[in-house]
């Protein structure tokens, strides 16, 4: 045991079905001590559902779990924590109005003969911020904190529990590259202290940047365990979706002549476009058949441009121009009318009405357009609702499903149609790809392809530089919620984005 | 950063306010009001309100809702009244197995509202039908209670003198010892902080490992016990059982609740707001009987409309907060 670097966790043959799914088909999963290890795989691959099972949300229905040698069985989170499995969700999973103390040390409050110490708990919940190097006023509430800061108050509180095994299910979503260093900054000082670490996420320069070994599943399945330092990207990415990467067709350079003269003017055009609070003096032009994208880390101002934009916020400086005539808009809805559609970051809070179907999810935003008194027959409702699965490649079993049932890829494709029903003049996309699996992505770009190819303007925020770079003709480069410069055709790379961005940063 | 934390405490900070205006508005306008005998008054004449909204204020941290107060407030009374009266049981036997009853009631509620995952309106609106029909069936009419132990122990010898004419009623001493005994339980054990957790977002308390099943039948159990123990005292003061009384007592204690400062959706409140709140009330009734001239139902008119400011305020408050957090 002294040399040999035993298994911390060993998972052998692992199944879990759900009625008509399979979701884990004989998976094997080996964590070792002092190792960051991540987890990747497309969505329906079985990642949450390992992570499920591992922490005791889901049973299993077969297959070995041992942890240091011993066989578990954890049936539910608190028994998967007491056995030394602590986990972070996705969406930081903390009591909002707690302070941050008490959610640290919920469930394992000191007490003295059942009366809650709470002196103590402070001074506890300080010393579990210390191991992530997070000092703060524990008194304060969690809704108070950034999601950065409750990030870190939920791995403190993971580690309160167990040192052992810290699972962390897509951390760094919410967080851009400043916060997600210093994440990663802390994992690193876990794993020189001996814990294991599983990372989930999406991102692949992130799993490059932390990970030790990565674990691939596809379809329930495990691909194999590789080691981070001998896979290539390009092989990882082709084991995850299990066929070899092309490129998107219709890649916006390799455009088809003629569409300069439909571009000649521009649809948008905002100059000197600011809100105190928001976005200062910015200016931005979108014309018809292009493909504009606005690039910059989380915080950057891109949302906030957006909502400008699409009248969610009103503008206090300058003007905006639609089809060349002075415009403002003081609420979605005149921009709406105007043409324009505006597709939120978090589909979940702001878009999707999960329990709804598929078809009454895509009516919506037309429905809504054309008022309540003009009801759209049921037959046009399918009709529309058939075309856009069909155009979208949305999988689903039928257009009754109720969308909260799909996956995140395919509910960001329903939002997409709903508003394409509409038939947008400007369709402004905000990260439509956050979450969802490198397949779905690429449908989703193609589709924007097609969509400018047809004369639609668009605007696309996203936070992975490389869809950026691949999708647009254009890119406006944000920081610090201002605009620091522009980059055209051929002229447009990552490595230029990412100087624009640091050029103009004098601070960091 | 500071403001979020100070605004849990100002929903709080107003209903203290409107508790001095009233009572201040009271003292200026008649002789008597700020004698001794209306404050003890005040609280022993609504000490089983209090006690019920004190159950009532579990229940709503948690993010649900308790409907059967009332009803379980009443079946109290009248089990007690005929136990003690028909059967000539030892009082506090009696009350025992009311407080017993109340509690298995609650935690049967709870454990449907948890293991089938019933929406807490209705489970608690199906115990309201069946606790009001019991309590008929044990005794279709008000039954006085003429046992000693109602009569001289509790409302003679367990008064507490203050002076040489205004003693405090054991209905007010119950109200008190439960107040405190539910701050305790609601900020210094485990418990209580899991019904907070709760309330504030249940799949989080699940994820963190905290026992939600059996918090969540156990804050029902707590209601139900407090509804029963609302009954004993409701028994002690009107000295006698009757299951047509109390109808609608619930939303009374809601109501304290609320302008107590307590979200309904759960997660954030104090119940020292909601003893604070049952005192408004009981502070609008006996202005209005000083007055005299005044028809009771405007105790109702005023209720209403400080329920009605009070989520107006929580409402900008939380709203405040956000724009405050961006």
């Amino acid at each position: 045991m002294e040399t040999e670097p035993k298994a911390l966790l060993e998972i052998r043959g692992l199944v879990k079905g759900f009625p008509g799914v399979k979701a884990l088909q004989g998976v094997d999963f080996i964590v070792r001590r002092s190792e960051i290890h991540a987890l990747m795989g497309e969505n329906g691959a079985g990642k949450s559902t390992l992570i499920k099972v591992l922490t005791g949300v889901y049973p299993r229905d077969g297959g070995t779990m041992r942890l240091e040698g011993v066989e578990i069985n954890p049936r539910s989170p608190k028994m998967a924590e007491a056995l030394g499995i602590s986990t972070v969700y996705q969406e930081v999973n903390l009591i909002p109005h707690l302070s941050v103390a008490e959610n640290i040390c919920l469930g394992r409050q000191p007490t003295f003969f059942g009366m809650i110490r709470w002196r103590e708990m402070a001074r506890r919940a300080e010393r579990a911020l210390r191991r992530v190097d997070l000092k703060l006023d524990v008194s304060q509430s969690v809704a108070s904190c950034s999601i950065a800061v409750q990030q870190l108050v939920a791995i403190a509180r993971a580690l309160d529990v167990s040192e052992k095994l810290l699972v962390l299910d897509e951390p760094t979503s919410s967080l851009d590259e400043k916060e997600v260093g210093e994440l990663f900054a802390v994992l690193r000082k876990l794993r020189g202290q001996g814990t294991g670490i599983v990372i989930v996420t999406h991102f692949l320069d992130q799993v490059y940047a932390i990970s030790d070994r990565i674990t691939v599943l596809r379809d329930g399945k495990l691909v194999g365990e590789f080691e981070t330092a001998r896979l290539p990207r390009l092989k990882l990415v082709s084991h995850m979706v299990g066929r070899e990467i092309t490129q998107p067709e219709g890649s916006a350079r390799g455009a088809e002549a003629g569409e300069a003269d439909v571009k000649a003017e521009p649809l948008l055009e905002i100059k000197n476009f600011g809100r105190a609070g928001s976005v200062t003096a910015m200016d931005l032009s979108v014309a018809r058949g292009e493909l504009v994208g606005l690039a910059g880390l989380l915080g950057s101002g891109r949302t906030e441009t957006a909502r400008l934009i699409f009248g969610i916020d009103k503008a206090q400086t300058g003007e905006m121009r639609v089809d060349g005539r002075r415009t403002s808009f003081h609420s979605p809805r005149q921009a709406i009318r105007a043409g324009f559609a505006f597709t939120p970051e978090n589909r979940k809070v702001e878009g999707i009405l999960p329990r709804m179907s598929v078809r009454e999810n895509i009516v919506l935003a037309l429905q809504a357009r054309q008022g309540l008194g003009q009801m759209i027959s049921r037959k046009r409702q399918l009709e529309l609702a058939d075309e856009f699965i069909r155009r979208l490649g949305i999988s689903t079993p039928g257009p009754e499903q109720a969308v909260g049932n799909l996956s995140g890829g395919n509910q960001q494709k329903v939002l997409l149609a709903r508003w394409l029903v509409t038939q947008p003049r400007l369709l402004i996309l905000d990260e439509p790809t956050r979450g969802i699996d490198v397949g779905a992505k690429a449908e989703i770009e193609k589709t924007m392809q097609e969509l400018r190819a047809q004369g639609m303007a668009i605007l696309f925020i996203s936070s992975e530089l490389e869809e950026v770079v691949r999708a647009c003709e254009r890119v406006v480069v944000l920081r610090d919620r201002a605009k620091v410069g522009e980059l055209a055709g051929d002229g447009i790379s990552e490595e230029k984005i990412m100087h624009m961005i640091a050029e103009h940063g004098h601070g960091h | 950063m500071k403001f979020p934390l100070a605004s849990r405490y100002l929903p709080l900070l107003a209903t203290a306010l409107v508790l001095a205006g009233l009572y201040v508005a009271g003292c200026v306008s008649f002789d008597n009001f700020s004698s001794l005998r209306v404050a003890v008054n005040l609280i022993g004449d609504n000490g089983f309100l209090g006690i019920a909204a004190i159950g009532a204020t579990f229940v709503i941290l948690s993010g649900g809702i308790d409907l059967s107060v009332g009803a379980v407030v009443a079946f109290t009374s009248i089990l007690i009244a005929s136990l003690v009266e028909d059967h000539s049981v030892n009082p506090l036997a009696a009350i025992a197995a009311a407080l017993i009853v109340g509690s298995l009631f609650g935690a049967a509620m709870g454990s449907l509202i948890q293991w089938f995952e019933l929406p807490p309106f209705l489970v608690t609106l199906a115990g309201m039908f069946l606790a009001r029909g019991v309590g008929f069936m044990i005794h279709p009419q008000s039954h006085g209670i003429q046992n000693d132990f109602f009569l001289q122990t509790v409302s003679e010898r367990l008064s507490l003198p203050l002076n040489n004419r205004v003693s405090f009623p054991f209905t007010g001493t119950c109200f008190v010892v439960m107040f405190v005994l539910a701050t305790f339980v609601a900020h210094y054990t485990r418990f209580g902080r899991y019904i907070y957790a709760l309330g504030g977002d249940e799949q989080s308390a699940r994820l963190m490992g905290l026992p939600v099943a059996r918090t969540k039948v156990l804050i029902y159990a707590l209601s139900g016990f407090c509804s029963a123990l609302a009954g004993v005292v409701y028994t002690f003061y009107t000295q006698s059982g009757d299951p047509a009384s109390c109808v609608g007592l619930e939303l009374d204690a809601i109501a304290a609740v609320v302008i107590g400062g307590t979200l309904l959706s759960g997660g954030v409140g104090f119940l020292a707001g909601t003893v604070m709140g049952v005192l408004i009330l009981g502070l609008i009734q006996t202005l209005i009987t000083f007055k005299g001239d005044l028809n009771s139902w405007w105790t109702r008119i005023v209720a209403g409309m400080l329920v009605f400011l009070f989520i107006l305020l929580q409402n900008v408050i939380s709203s405040a907060s956000k724009r405050l957090r961006g």
